[in-house]
């Protein structure tokens, strides 16, 4: 089933990790195999922030092999090689878990080239790329993940997360959403639905470079919009091409720095409820996940089917 | 409920569209011998007072709680009973087989008064997806905007929402009436099979894609039509119950109806007269 929330402070920053932590609980009956938090953090806009894994998480529920943290660590230090090798300069390092890390980086070259060498270590995976953006999933429900990486205090302009119930791929963190838009910085995704034209759209793909790291079938959406935003689309342009190009059905939010949009399917098989004012948008698979954040009554509606929205913050 | 099986009555009927239906529909609660009412118990029905009035605050409620509360604020004999802070929860109000009046003072999330038979309701707010799904009888009022599959399979009743509703409203819809003051989304009246859809805003495409039978009237414009469902010609009967109706609604009392467009099943796909026996055609 899953479910999807997201908020926008137009003109303000908040405390985007906790308020997306309360409506993505409020959602926890839609899926608590894994949650993701793609938070847009109030940074000096100088250096990147890549959050990365070196392992997956193997506790009980997890369709992961179990590894022992010593390659976990072998992985970290040829990691940390790379990074020389591409003149990537290391600010700031966090270990905050032995398979989850979070580098601050100085860095201006190539993107597709420096993940293309990261990712290239066996089981290395990086969840995000940006100046604002930092991704985190992990499998367990919102509460579970927030506390485990001290979320509840990140202050930002801007949010979008997942509660996933894992139907056609694994129980991993690589399977869980957001998804970067890679090779794009500050890019993420997530979506409730199933895309059923999934196997078709990756070969093609696939054939014009882009990189998929999982079989989780929302992942194409991150690269699909990735692949016609490098020729040259905006955002709003690649979403209501998408609602062509990719079948099945949907709903979808994907944020950059500076936005945060939505998608609809042309049938309008999956929920979505929306709350709009001048200073905030706030929007999920149900009501009360907005509700989490805005107790008192207001106004919402329902997006109809095929409709594409994007704020800027 | 009326009675409309003199011939006189049932002309009327053919003559505003409603030739395959047989108007002797009835809820639940008169499937009994009334000679055997001494002996009949009807779970979960009390005798209530319409005047008799209480409020309660649903906040740190989950659905269960609060739903079990009513039932026993009805036991109690109220009849007026006004919920407070249902703040978007999910299947508040669902299963009432009772006259109520039931006030909700704020918004509802999925499936919210669904399978109830009888009761009076009026949303101060929005419903999320599914609203008075499976009513057999009994009115919702919506003072906003409601989600999908608003209305899914009712059965008899009055279902009303003042502003839009999003996609599949009457879906699998088999009597009652639907009444939209806003705008409707796709494949509104999917595969409906008998009572009414009124809409006076715009709706989405394929609209009744393979409707059975029933009748949908639209306001505004069309975004297309869906299999086999056709246009038909609005007639004076057609008009005339439509005024009573949205007066009655409270909504749209001013509309000009004469405007709007009635759309049909085009019976090319299927004829579902043929598919279920005279007894079983429910209400409208």
């Amino acid at each position: 089933m899953c479910g999807i929330a997201g908020l926008i402070h137009r003109g303000n920053t908040s405390n985007v990790g906790f308020e997306l932590q309360g409506m993505l609980q409020a959602l926890k009956h839609r899926g608590e195999d894994s949650t993701g938090y793609a938070l847009y953090g109030k940074t000096d806009g100088q250096n990147f922030i890549m959050r990365f894994k070196v392992g997956e998480n193997v506790a009980e529920g997890s369709s992961s092999v179990k590894e022992d943290v010593s390659v976990y660590d072998e992985r970290k230090k040829i990691v940390d090689s790379y990074l020389s090798e591409l003149g990537a300069k290391v600010i700031k390092e966090d270990r905050i878990l032995p398979y989850s890390l979070r580098y601050e980086i100085q860095y201006d070259k190539d993107l597709m080239e420096f993940s293309q060498k990261i990712e290239s270590v066996e089981g290395v995976e990086i969840l995000s790329m940006g100046k604002s953006l930092e991704v985190i999933k992990d499998l367990g429900n919102a509460e579970v993940v927030c506390n485990r990486y001290n979320l509840d205090k990140v202050v930002g302009t801007h949010a979008i997360g997942h509660a996933r119930m894992a139907t056609e791929s694994g129980v991993d963190i690589k399977s869980a959403h957001p998804f970067w838009g890679y090779p794009f910085s500050d890019v993420s995704v997530v979506h409730n639905g199933q895309l059923t034209n999934y196997w078709n759209n990756r070969r093609v793909l696939e054939n014009k470079g882009m990189r998929f790291m999982s079989e989780c079938d929302s992942e194409l959406i991150a690269v699909y919009l990735a692949e016609k935003m490098r020729n040259g689309a905006t955002l709003e342009e690649g979403m209501k091409e998408s609602l062509v190009g990719l079948d099945g059905v949907f709903t979808y939010f994907v944020a950059t720095k500076d936005s945060l949009g939505m998608a609809k399917d042309t049938m309008a098989a999956k929920p979505l409820v929306l709350y709009e004012s001048d200073d905030l948008v706030a929007m999920g698979s149900e009501e009360i996940a907005i509700r989490s954040i805005l107790p008192q009554e207001i106004e919402t509606y329902d997006p109809f089917d095929g409709e594409v929205k994007v704020w800027q913050i | 409920m009326a009675n409309l099986k003199t011939s006189e009555k049932k002309s009327k009927a053919q003559s505003m569209g409603l030739h395959t239906e047989v108007l002797t529909g009835k809820t639940q609660q008169k499937f009994f011998n009334p000679d055997e009412a001494e002996n009949f118990y009807y779970f979960g029905t009390y005798d209530v007072d319409f005047n008799k009035r209480t409020e309660i605050d649903v906040k740190n409620m989950d659905c269960r709680e609060a739903n079990k509360k009513i039932d026993e604020l009805m036991k109690d004999g109220y009849g007026t009973i006004v919920i407070k802070n249902p703040q978007g929860k999910h299947s508040l109000g669902v299963g009432i087989l009772n006259k109520l009046n039931l006030i909700f003072e704020g918004s509802l999330g999925y499936f919210g008064c669904g399978s109830m038979d009888g009761p009076i309701v009026r949303i101060n707010g929005r419903v999320g997806w599914s609203c008075a799904e499976n009513m057999m009888a009994g009115k919702v009022v919506i003072e906003k905007n409601a989600g999908s599959c608003f209305g899914a399979a009712i059965r008899g009743g009055d279902l009303i929402c003042k502003g839009s509703v999003g996609a599949r409203t009457g879906i699998d819809q088999k009597g009652g009436t639907i009444i939209i003051g806003g705008d409707a989304g796709a494949f509104t009246g999917f595969m409906m099979q008998r009572g009414r859809i009124i809409i006076l805003g715009d709706v989405g495409i394929n609209l009744g894609d393979s409707m059975y039978d029933g009748t949908i009237f639209v306001g505004g414009k069309i975004g297309s039509f869906g299999s086999d469902a056709v246009e038909a010609e609005l007639t004076d009967s057609d008009q005339d119950w439509l005024k009573r109706k949205l007066k009655v609604a409270e909504i749209g009392e001013n509309f000009d109806v004469s405007k709007m467009t009635k759309v049909i099943a085009g019976k090319k796909l299927w004829n579902y007269d043929a598919l279920e026996p005279t007894e079983k055609k429910g209400a409208i």
